[in-house]
């Protein structure tokens, strides 16, 4: 499954578009983490534990998303975008959608 | 009294420890983006200079939440009063984006990619509804990482 944020799959041809496909997570940490990442905020700088929450929430939002693709046989999800959300303190919304499509097989390299 | 005490105590605490750590991280931020300078890796334009030599493409993402601490948080309440620019929030937010866009180059770095296109970031605050913590943000860097044909 190719993966781009831009409108194609560079070197390769577009066929058909399956349509949109969209994977979403909500995720949180146990409250001892939560705790930690209170005492963290109060001197300022990066909070491990919620970088941390949210590549997991991203990369689940995105694996939902690929098997959405799978279902539709698509080859390739192209224009992916994420959106995240702060649904209550600790909890956050990640959201992952794009256009399936099919590529044709042969892989274009005239160089 | 007490409770003034220990207001006071916590700020000069914060300002010291929060300082410090901001510090570190700006050293941190500029020793990495002088190690990254000369690789040309961020690009905002949608286009391939040209498709038929791309070998291959991957999506890269990178991410990182940022907390201000409990003096500027105080002070950009302060601040907020009078109007003008809140400093103290400005450097919280160029230090996540900074860190964010660094972390998803050194992605691309290690897939050894030549340039990474339609670069997004995006900037969520991750306390809803104006909590009474001080705030965080959530940075999220991402693009299509391009390796071309040598």
């Amino acid at each position: 499954m190719f993966l781009t944020n831009i409108e194609s799959v560079p070197g390769r041809k577009i066929t058909a578009v399956c349509g949109m496909v969209s994977g979403s997570t909500v995720r949180a940490k146990h409250a001892g983490k939560d705790f930690l990442a209170g005492f963290k905020n109060f001197f300022g700088g990066e909070i491990k534990g919620y970088t941390e929450l949210l590549e997991e929430s991203r990369n689940e939002a995105t694996q939902r998303m690929v098997r959405q693709a799978h279902a539709l046989k698509a080859d390739a999800i192209i224009n992916v975008r994420y959106a995240t959300s702060a649904i209550t303190v600790g909890a956050a919304e990640v959201y992952a959608y794009g256009t399936a499509v099919k590529l044709d097989e042969v892989v274009a390299k005239q160089v | 009294m007490l409770d003034l005490i220990i207001i006071v105590g916590s700020l000069i605490i914060c300002y010291f420890v929060g300082n410090h750590i901001e510090k570190n991280h700006y050293k941190d931020i500029q020793r990495r983006e002088v190690a990254l300078f000369k690789k040309r890796f961020v690009s905002f334009s949608k286009n391939t200079v040209n498709p038929a030599k791309v070998e291959s493409s991957t999506l890269v993402s990178a991410g990182v939440v940022v907390g201000c601490d409990y003096f500027k948080f105080f002070v950009a309440g302060l601040k907020n009063i009078f109007g003008g620019n809140v400093s103290a929030y400005e450097t919280v937010l160029d230090r996540g984006r900074r860190e964010a866009l660094l972390r998803m180059r050194e992605q691309a770095l290690a897939l050894k990619a030549d340039v990474v296109l339609n670069t997004k970031i995006e900037t969520v605050i991750l306390d809803p509804l104006g909590t009474s913590q001080n705030p965080k943000v959530s940075i999220l860097a991402y693009g299509t990482a391009i390796k071309y044909v040598k």
